[in-house]
C-alpha cells in the first residue's frame, strides 16, 4: 500500500510541474512549487516507510521548514526585489 | 486480529489521502484561473497530508516516529493556510485580478491588469 501511495503522489507531483511549466503569471509558479514541496514531504515520508528507514522523517520535517520559508522568500523577493531589505529606495510600507 | 484491523485503517486513510492528493493535482491543472486554483491546492495541503500521515501514524505505532509525523503534520497544518494567505495577499497586492463571467472570454494576464489600482 505503500507503493501505492508513492506512485499517487508521484503522478500529482508530475502534474504539479506540468502547472509550474504551464502557470501564465509568477503566483501559479509559486503555488505549484508550493504544492510539490508539500508532496515531496508526504513522498519522503511514506518512502521511509516503504524502505523500513523512518529516519527519513527528519528530511521529511526539514524539507517542510525549507518549503515554507522558501514560499515567502520567493514571494518578499517579487514584491520588494531584495531580501534583505524590507523598505528598498526608501519607499514606504505598502 | 487487532493488526488487521489497524492494517486495515491505515490503508483506507492512506487510500483516501492518496486519492485527494491526486484529485488536487488534477485540479491544479484544469482549473481556470489563480484564485480558482488555490483551492485544489489547499485541499492536497491539508486534508490530502493529513490523512496520508495519520495512516503511517497507525503504522507505526507508539513511538518516536508518531511524534514526529505529528511534528510534520502540525507543522503543515498550520503553515499552508499561511502560504495560501501570503501567495493570495501578493498577488492580489500585485494587481492580478480574479476572473469573473463577463470577462471569461479574454485571458486575464497579469501584465493586462497590472496597471490597475490595487484593492484595499
Amino acid at each position: 500500500m505503500f507503493t501505492a501511495t508513492v506512485i499517487a503522489l508521484l503522478v500529482a507531483m508530475v502534474l504539479a510541474l506540468g502547472r509550474l511549466y504551464m502557470g501564465p503569471s509568477l503566483y501559479d509558479r509559486v503555488v505549484a512549487a508550493n504544492a510539490f514541496g508539500t508532496k515531496m514531504v508526504l513522498m519522503i515520508g511514506v518512502l521511509g516507510f516503504l524502505t523500513e528507514r523512518p529516519d527519513f522523517l527528519d528530511i521529511s520535517l526539514l524539507y517542510a521548514l525549507i518549503n515554507f520559508i522558501g514560499t515567502i522568500a520567493v514571494l518578499k523577493f517579487f514584491r520588494y526585489r531584495t531580501l534583505g531589505d524590507s523598505t528598498p529606495t526608501g519607499g514606504e510600507r505598502p | 486480529m487487532s493488526a488487521i484491523i489497524i492494517d486495515g485503517i491505515s490503508w483506507a486513510l492512506l487510500s483516501a489521502g492518496a486519492f485527494l492528493v491526486v484529485i488536487g493535482a488534477l485540479g491544479l491543472i484544469r482549473m481556470p484561473d489563480f484564485y480558482t486554483r488555490m483551492h485544489p491546492a489547499g485541499i492536497t495541503d491539508t486534508l490530502g497530508a493529513d490523512l496520508i500521515l495519520l495512516g503511517l501514524m497507525m503504522q507505526a505505532g507508539f513511538s518516536l516516529v508518531t511524534v514526529k509525523l505529528f511534528l510534520v503534520g502540525a507543522f503543515l497544518f498550520f503553515t499552508s493556510p499561511t502560504s495560501t494567505h501570503a501567495i493570495a495577499n501578493a498577488a492580489f497586492t500585485a494587481g492580478l485580478r480574479p476572473r469573473v463571467v463577463d470577462s471569461a472570454e479574454e485571458d486575464t494576464e497579469i501584465e493586462d491588469s497590472g496597471n490597475k489600482e490595487p484593492g484595499q
